[in-house]
């Protein structure tokens, strides 16, 4: 209560001082409105307040000859009023008009009020250019600076030229005050646009050597940016920052500049980063510093806040220059203080500088398990986050179920998307590197998606699928089919729950149709009761309803293979009728599908929807034999016999529309037009339209990517070849997908149509070939990954005692550099572990509860893995393998001979061993 | 976001804002949003807590002076305790130039603690880090609006006040 009466007291003394001063300006009308502002009891009074001011001042502002002090409160009021989150654009003009005024304060105030309203891109910024340029040319010094304030905020990239030269030159201004600014509105300008200034690094160089310490700091900002981008030309600039550093270090810079009696701590700071910069992995420059850091660490008070920061900033150059052993220790003893320290900010340091320092000396995480673990437990969130951040750098094969069980209980705790994600995404990453079991994979998979749901990306579903459809091993269908019966249990637990995410119900409704019945515990009815369960949770989701709809068609589909009949229960039959009807084409198409496929016999049926068959591999006719009779038909009926895509090139004559609209699209898709024709006989002959059947309407959904491209390139050549036909250029354009008409000419389509039927009916099928052909730029990215990847496991057997999950890890993570499979690791070099389910390891329990694995030699392990792959091929080398002879296109760039073989052999994986031709493979990695 | 503070701002303990000052171009609707965001992020947090907060993939400093908070947001490579000092800087500068600063010399001389924070820092990055020559051009300043309100005359005659 005293507080408020106190406070109350100074709020009327100062009111009071300030209308008896009335110096700066402000009028009672000012302060008034700032009062009764203050003592709104509510967002809506403070609201309403707010906008009597706007209307008051839009009224007044227009009015003619107001008095120019009266237009600079005005103008005070509006930064007032958009501070508090209301627009005041009406009044931005008059702000720049006060620019113009030869009034320093009020010149000062239009400049405050235009760099606080206007960014760089704003319209106005045009009309103040001038007044800076005579500005920043003006006899006082004072006014330079406001000029030069406004440039940092409000030039942008185009404007530059207009005002460098005259900036450049007030780098040699005689007040230390001006070139100070000078050269922090040229480091602007390089952060802006680099291009600008770079003719001027000597000159940075010249003031850095400037009499005036706060020029010499400015510079060192701008320095630092410079560096970050290239450091090269700013090698030799090692012994004079060093000479700089020890100066400050050794209290030789002015008195004024010491902060807390630490002698100018933030030019430390500067130049301690900047020296980080340079030295990285550079042994001389480095030994230059190892002396002055040496001296930091020693004079350094880690009393104040500020000194630590410099210790902070001390630690972190010494963990990204050139190791010296005898400093890392002092290092490594600073940080174990800040992990000591009651003061949270210090602890926080600490973590981060300990993710530091582990990255070189791994060993010196054991002596702070118990202090990492307090963080951990804090209920400090920032701190927490922070100490989640270094496990996850800590993370191995041995620790990782007790990390990512860390990790999925915080996320489960959190509600800011942000992190979430990004936190998810940690979780699959590090389960996907390290899992010790594909039930324990599937387990993790299954709580990442209930938490983040939708956050999780799409590929992440199409993995887990696929895991499960591969299983465990090859050899193995035991296991495999034990997997997938756990996995329908455990999803079948998980529908029981409210609210799922979209995402986790679309691997639900296809593990279940893929595997639902297939251990003969759950009947088909059962499980088609569940799956449309499943759509009544969600009555707007398309996407969720064509996985569905294909769900159900494969288990018709096993049921009447199996020789049994299927009694659809009455939701599920409402549920059809109703998608006949359905808005969506796809959805339509599944269920004209599904209907098509139940009225076909028992064996067709068998041969279409065999099951577990989504990896198998599908045999494409790539010569197109079947269509032969065919042709030679339509060339007895006068065609003309099919040309090349080389051949009718040769023969030019392309509309120029046409050409444009071409260009657009393949550039759009950048597919090339097929490389070769598949049949190298001129037998194939152009089909009329007319001769379009419903065939390849059913294949077109499947292969539009690649039809779509490939005859928009050969539209114009058909239309000039052949004046009888259609002319349907523009048709495309105006409906979108321009594959019907042209699609006649690509007869070469190279999967028989009962195979296409196969394709669009397994859901996961399409995404999967996308998701392959991603898969060699991941090999680039998983590589340097790995490098450090030996690091942290050496560090995490060493903090979390066990020595024995290394060896397994080992092998595995040298399958994974292949690149050829995300969740390869474990899997298929080690025997198939029929889930060990190791109890939870304790954090700081020592090796006793963890799994004991039988440690191998990971050289002999290499041996096996070898030997393995050459005879028996993991379906994933397999893969590239495939991809790789399907010819260079494939691994240039999408095209879509690649994508077709990528497409089919996408549902190979797993299945078929091709094994014979991957040593090649195995030498460029090993030898 | 390769500034150093993305913004800064003080907030009264009810989440009333200030002062605010944006070193990237943000438009009023996320301006607004992110103060909210990040008033219901700093408020509750207890005195004991560290004086970090993530947000959105930056760090955000805060420091609480009486019912007064100031924070200012860095980049994630940034040195936490550094930026702490940033704003106990300012807050020692503002206190030398309005003699044992308060709430209220923040509200009523809002512009005037933009002056100084345009000493303090430009563009994002900490251009003055002694104290005395911060005030030193703020009262130069000040001096000449004096005189250019007695006066109101010649240019040179300012100079020469300020520059005497």
């Amino acid at each position: 209560m005293s507080f408020t009466t106190m406070e109350q007291l100074k709020t009327i003394g100062r009111e009071l001082a300030m209308g008896s001063q009335g110096v700066w300006g402000s009028s009672k009308e000012f302060l008034e409105l700032v009062k009764t502002i203050g003592e709104a009891k509510s967002k809506a009074e403070e609201e309403r307040i707010v906008l009597a001011e706007i209307e008051s001042l839009k009224r007044r502002i227009q009015e003619p000859d107001v008095p120019r002090k009266k237009m600079k409160e005005y103008i005070m009021r509006l930064v007032y009023v958009e501070m508090l989150g209301h627009d005041a654009s009406f009044g931005y003009i008059h702000a720049v008009k006060m620019t113009h005024d030869d009034n320093l304060l009020l010149k000062r105030s239009g400049y405050l009020a235009v760099t606080l309203f206007l960014n760089e891109d704003h319209d106005l910024i045009i009309l103040i250019i001038n007044t800076i340029q005579k500005d920043l040319k003006s006899d006082n010094y004072l006014v330079c600076c406001a000029a030069l304030t406004a440039v940092c905020r409000l030039i942008n990239e185009e404007t530059i030229p207009a005002v460098l030269p005259q900036i450049v030159e007030l780098l040699n201004h005689q007040k230390e005050l001006v070139r100070k600014k000078a050269v922090m509105a040229l480091h602007r300008f390089f952060q802006r646009s680099p291009s600008t200034v770079s003719h001027l690094f000597p000159a940075f160089q010249e003031r850095l050597c400037d009499r005036d310490p706060s020029v010499m700091s400015a510079v060192l900002c701008a320095l630092y940016d410079m560096i970050l981008v290239n450091v090269k030309p700013f090698k030799h600039l090692v012994a004079s920052l060093v000479s700089i550093l020890k100066q400050a270090v050794e209290h030789r810079l002015p008195k004024s500049y010491d902060y807390h009696r630490t002698p100018a701590p933030f030019v430390q700071i500067k130049l301690l980063k900047i020296l980080a910069l340079l030295g990285t992995g550079d042994k001389a420059a480095s030994e230059n510093m190892f002396n002055v850091l040496g001296d930091i660490l020693k004079r350094s008070d880690s009393t104040s806040n500020i000194g630590n920061a410099i210790l902070y900033e001390c630690v972190r150059t010494l963990t990204s220059i050139y190791t010296n052993p005898r400093l890392l220790q002092n290092a490594a003893e600073i940080t174990a203080k800040f992990l000591k320290s009651d003061n949270h900010n210090l602890k926080y340091m600490g973590i981060d500088a300990l993710g530091r320092l582990i990255k070189i000396t791994p060993e010196c995480a054991e002596n702070h398990q118990l202090a990492v673990i307090d963080c951990l437990e804090d209920p400090d969130d920032t701190l927490k986050r922070k100490t989640l951040d270094l496990l996850y750098k800590m993370t191995k094969a041995n620790n990782v179920e007790v990390i990512v069980e860390r990790m999925v209980e915080y996320i489960r705790n959190i509600s800011d998307n942000h992190y979430k994600t990004e936190i998810s995404s940690r979780v699959i990453e590090l389960a996907e590197r390290y899992a010790p079991s594909n039930q324990w994979f599937i387990q993790t998979m299954n709580q990442v998606f209930e938490i983040a749901g939708d956050l999780v990306p799409q590929k992440v579903a199409h993995d887990l699928m696929r895991l499960i459809a591969e299983g465990a091993g090859e050899e193995d269908e035991d296991a495999d089919s034990h997997l997938r019966s756990s996995a329908v249990q455990a999803y079948l637990q998980i529908l029981k729950e409210p609210k799922l995410p979209s995402i986790l119900l679309q691997v639900i409704s296809w593990v279940l149709g893929e595997y639902g019945i297939a251990d003969g515990s759950h009947s088909a009815e059962f499980i088609i009761g569940k799956l449309c369960d499943i759509v009544a949770t969600r009555p707007g989701d398309d996407k969720l309803k064509g996985y569905v709809v294909s769900a159900i068609t494969k288990i018709c589909a096993f049921e009447k293979a199996a020789g049994q009949t299927v009694d659809l229960i009455p939701e599920c039959v409402s549920f059809i009728e109703e998608l006949y009807a359905s808005h969506s084409t796809d959805l339509q198409q599944r269920i004209y599908e599904f209907h098509a496929v139940l009225k076909l016999d028992r064996d067709t049926i068998a041969s279409i929807l065999p099951m577990d068959a989504s990896c198998e591999d599908i045999e494409v006719d790539k010569d197109l034999s079947f269509l032969n009779s065919f042709v030679e038909s339509a060339l007895a009926n006068g065609s003309r016999p099919y040309l090349s895509d080389n051949e009718r090139r040769g023969m030019g004559a392309m509309t120029t529309l046409a050409s444009n609209n071409d260009a657009g699209t393949s550039s759009l898709l950048r597919f090339q037009p097929y490389e070769k024709p598949s049949i190298p006989e001129p037998a194939a002959a152009l089909v009329t339209a007319s001769h379009y059947s419903q065939d390849a309407i059913d294949q077109h959904d499947i292969y539009s990517s690649t039809i779509t491209v490939s005859t928009s390139s050969r539209a114009p050549e058909s239309s000039s070849n052949d004046g009888t036909r259609l002319k349907l250029e523009g048709v495309q354009k105006k409906w979108g997908r321009p594959t019907y008409t042209p699609e006649a000419q690509v007869p070469k389509n190279p999967i028989n149509i009962s195979d296409s039927v196969k394709v669009s009916s397994s859901a996961a099928g399409k995404e999967a070939s996308s998701r392959n052909s991603s898969a060699p730029p991941y090999t680039e990215r998983k590589q340097p990954s790995q490098e450090i990847s030996a690091e942290k496991k050496k560090l995490a057997a060493s903090l979390f005692g066990s020595k024995a999950g290394e060896t397994k890890a080992k092998p595995a993570a040298k399958l994974q550099q292949n690149g050829t499979s995300k969740k390869a690791p474990a899997k298929p070099t080690s025997p198939p572990a029929p889930a060990p389910a190791p109890p939870p390891a304790d954090l700081l329990d020592l090796s006793d509860s963890l799994p004991q694995i039988p440690s191998v030699d990971p050289v002999d392990q290499l041996a096996d893995l070898i030997s393995v792959d050459s005879s028996a091929a993991t379906s994933t080398t397999s893969l590239v393998e495939q991809v790789l002879d399907a010819g260079k296109v494939a691994t240039k760039g999408p095209s879509p001979q690649a994508s077709l073989q990528k497409d089919s052999v996408s549902r190979q994986v797993g299945v078929t061993p091709s094994g014979g031709t991957n040593p090649d493979l195995f030498k460029d990695l090993f030898g | 976001m390769e500034e150093q503070d993305l913004d800064s701002l003080s907030t009264g303990r009810q989440g009333k804002v200030r002062l605010t000052k944006w070193y990237s171009p943000y438009t009023q609707k996320e301006r607004l949003k992110a103060i909210r965001e990040l008033s219901a992020l700093i408020l509750p947090r207890g005195p004991k807590l560290c004086n970090f907060v993530e947000w959105k993939g930056l760090k955000v400093v805060y420091k609480r002076y009486a019912s007064l908070y100031f924070c200012i947001c860095v980049d994630s490579e940034d040195n936490e305790l550094d930026g702490l000092e940033v704003i106990h800087h300012y807050v020692q500068v503002l206190d030398r130039y309005f003699g044992n600063v308060c709430e209220l010399d923040l509200i009523f001389n809002f512009h005037k603690a933009y002056f100084i924070l345009d000493e303090i820092l430009i563009a994002g990055e900490l251009q003055e880090s002694s104290k005395k020559s911060v005030s030193r051009v703020i009262s130069a300043q000040d001096t000449l609006v004096e005189n250019a309100k007695e006066q109101a005359s010649s240019l040179s005659n300012m100079i020469a006040q300020a520059t005497k």
